[in-house]
């Protein structure tokens, strides 16, 4: 071996200028001594864009946040990874956030698979998770003990239950079809909406499913319309979802579409055309009509801080926005109740936040050890495309 | 009616198999080696397309000619850089590089063209929905399958009429008598490689309205194509566009009258089943060996 003919004494200096150089190399990241905030979500792909609404949600509350010393005398700073809307790659990524770069809290994407695949994680290395998007019922409600994900998003089974509400309140629906993507959102909310249906008694006239690249979905939209759908339950990302609207448009059929709110998530007007504004999905939050103070001064400051917001139409989608701000002050309370970074007491420090008056809300006691879920059904909004605007459906 | 908007919805895309599918037939029938990144060929065509009407807002009849004519250069530039460095010396890995090209492709694209999925105008001339048979279609679902099968043919007049078209055959025919009457074989290849391109492109380009124009929306498409090649088998132009067209229609078919659970199932469980019947393909001849 080459290292035997080394003399000890020289392999005993290297050894001492390697060891000195790596504290070197180490000393600048621990001089910095921030707390750093990990986020894994899509930021290339179908759902670009609300990757980066979720950013811009983080960036706005972390600023505020410095600008006000941030917490335990320590400035807070994001470290951003694309999952490209895989679980494989979100994985890797939570991996490398969870032990390279140190994170404090991880902050998920709005793809349930991806945050399903990343939760057994998270619980085995007792890192906080926060979901400021993805709605899958079971990111969650999972088998955690303890459980350290935490959530201020709309939730599936929730979801559900408001949407079935609205389609018969609004349509009159009472015999609906269901039309889901085939994926595990899809999945989770398939047995969200059957339950709620069976709570009133009801049951879908069918349930049909539909790819993520399939281009005509009058196949599946045929079999509702012989079924006698009156209604349809939509679950789907943006591009799938103008899929559903278009081969609607060609059969001429006329439902009412009440769906999650995967439209929310890019150009759903451009998409799926004219019909686009007669599908009507659920939001947390809508930048349009008149705002509290705090949503006022967010919208200042997001125009201050991008200059391509010029109005509430151009924070699209206000969600991820909406959703990530709020999340990151509580996950700032968190630690800040915890008073370390240390995983475990972050987690308790959830339970203990009282009240913070919030984006979306005035959030009383958000978290608990039996409630992991910050919003709730009386916290939706409805809405629809009108050209490139998310605005309420009330509103024209 | 659930038959019937099957059958029209089943042409339409089957017509988009047979087209890329017959890529890999005039490529294969060349030189023996086919481009696997057919769907980002296809792709190409579409965002090509797209950025030449509505970026750069030209009219659609230039914006198709150009887009197919830089199709036709990516055909060739696949034989260049991913097939004849390793055809030549008798090596399978154009197999992997010509993946690998699709990729690149698909992720340059995705930096270029953006993240995000756009929507394609559909035509002045097509839009609307008019009725066949009492079920709502877009004219443009009329037109694709017409198109698809127009250009099966127009393959097959290039190849019977023209001077290029014949030397392509004499290549098919015998390799090295070909070159030993003059004809260039390198060239002759190149020139299936870009038909084959040029064939996926116009697949995209008539897709795209009806689809969304994004840099991941041909890789199912190049998937499926191939399992219709080799259904076809792949030495035969009409079996390849015919066997586009049964894949197209089984696969709607199966969607409408069993539910979408089984349509993946299903198609390709037949496509199992009719090679382990007809190991070259329901239109194919073995190939004969001599010893």
């Amino acid at each position: 071996m080459i290292a035997d003919k080394i003399p000890f004494a020289a392999r005993r200096s290297f050894l001492a200028l390697s060891a000195a150089l790596g504290l070197a190399l180490a000393l600048p990241a621990q001089a910095a001594d921030t707390i750093k905030i990990g986020l894994v979500t899509a930021l290339s792909g179908q759902s670009a864009r609300a990757g980066e609404a979720i950013t811009r949600g983080l960036t706005i509350a972390i600023d505020e946040l410095n600008a006000g010393g941030g917490v335990l005398g320590r400035k807070f700073e994001l470290v951003r990874r694309d999952d490209e809307a895989t679980p494989a790659k979100g994985v890797i990524a939570a991996r490398e956030l969870i032990f390279k770069e140190k994170v404090a809290v991880l902050f998920g994407g709005l793809d349930t698979p991806v945050s399903m695949a990343i939760v057994p994680i998270v619980n085995a290395e007792k890192m906080p998770f926060m979901g400021p998007w993805a709605a899958g019922t079971g990111v969650t409600h999972n088998k955690g003990n303890p459980n350290f994900v935490f959530r201020v998003s709309a939730v599936d089974e929730i979801v559900d239950k408001a949407i079935l509400q609205y389609a018969q309140k609004t349509f009159n629906a009472k015999k609906p079809g269901m039309i889901l993507i085939n994926n595990p959102w899809g999945e989770s909310n398939e047995k969200g909406l059957t339950a709620a249906l069976a709570a009133k008694g009801m049951k879908a006239v069918g349930i049909e499913k539909f790819e993520n690249n399939d281009v005509d979905v009058v196949p599946q939209l045929t079999r509702l319309k012989e079924a006698g759908a009156d209604s349809l339950f939509m679950v789907g990302n943006v591009g799938p979802s103008s899929q559903v609207v278009k081969s609607l448009d060609r059969m001429g059929w006329k439902v009412p579409i009440v769906s999650h709110w995967g439209p929310a998530g890019g150009r759903f007007t451009e998409l799926a055309g004219p019909s686009a504004k007669n599908v009507h999905f659920i939001q947390t939050y809508s930048f349009f009509g008149k705002q509290t103070p705090k949503g006022d001064k967010m919208l200042t400051m997001l125009k201050a801080k991008y200059p391509d917001i010029k109005g509430p139409g151009d924070v699209t989608p206000a969600v991820g926005v909406a959703n990530a701000y709020d999340a990151m002050h509580l996950a700032a309370m968190a630690i800040q109740k915890a008073g370390s970074t240390d995983g475990d007491a972050i987690r308790q420090g959830f339970y203990k936040i009282d009240a913070y008056d919030g984006l979306i809300k005035k959030y009383v006691k958000p978290f608990s050890p039996g409630n992991h879920d910050a919003i709730n059904e009386n916290d939706y909004v409805w809405t629809h495309f009108v050209d490139n605007q998310i605005l309420p459906v009330a509103m024209k | 009616m659930l038959v019937t908007s099957a059958l029209i919805s089943g042409l339409g895309l089957g017509s988009m198999y047979g087209l890329l599918a017959l890529g890999f037939y005039i490529t294969y029938s060349v030189s023996n080696t086919v481009n696997f990144s057919q769907g980002s060929s296809m792709m190409l065509g579409a965002v090509f397309a797209y950025a030449f009407t509505v970026t750069m807002g030209w009219p659609l009849a230039l914006a198709v000619v150009a887009s197919l004519a830089l199709c036709a250069a990516y055909g060739i530039v696949v034989e260049w850089v991913a097939i004849r460095p390793f055809a030549r010396r008798g090596s399978n890995a154009w197999l992997m590089a010509t993946v690998a090209i699709g990729i690149v492709a698909d992720n340059l694209v995705l930096f270029t063209f953006g993240k995000e999925p756009r929507g394609f105008p559909m035509p002045g001339l097509l839009s609307g929905s008019i009725k066949v048979f009492g079920v709502g279609v877009s004219p443009l679902q009329i037109a694709i399958p017409i198109a698809g099968l127009a250009m099966a043919g127009l393959l097959h007049a290039f190849s019977r009429r023209t001077r290029l078209g014949k030397a392509l055959l004499a290549v098919v025919q015998n390799r090295d008598a070909a070159s030993l009457m003059g004809i260039n074989v390198g060239f002759a290849i190149s020139a299936a490689f870009a038909v084959s391109t040029v064939f996926a492109g116009a697949a995209g380009i008539l897709i795209a309205p009806l689809f969304n124009v994004h840099s991941d929306m041909g890789t199912l498409f190049g998937l499926k194509a191939f399992a219709v090649a080799i259904l076809g088998g792949i030495t035969s132009a009409w079996g390849v566009m015919i066997a586009g067209l049964l894949f197209g229609v089984i696969e709607a078919l199966v969607t409408a009258l069993l539910g979408s659970s089984y349509t993946q199932i299903v198609t390709f469980s037949l496509v199992i089943v009719a090679l382990a019947i007809r190991p070259n393909g329901l239109f194919g001849r073995a190939e004969v060996k001599k010893v």
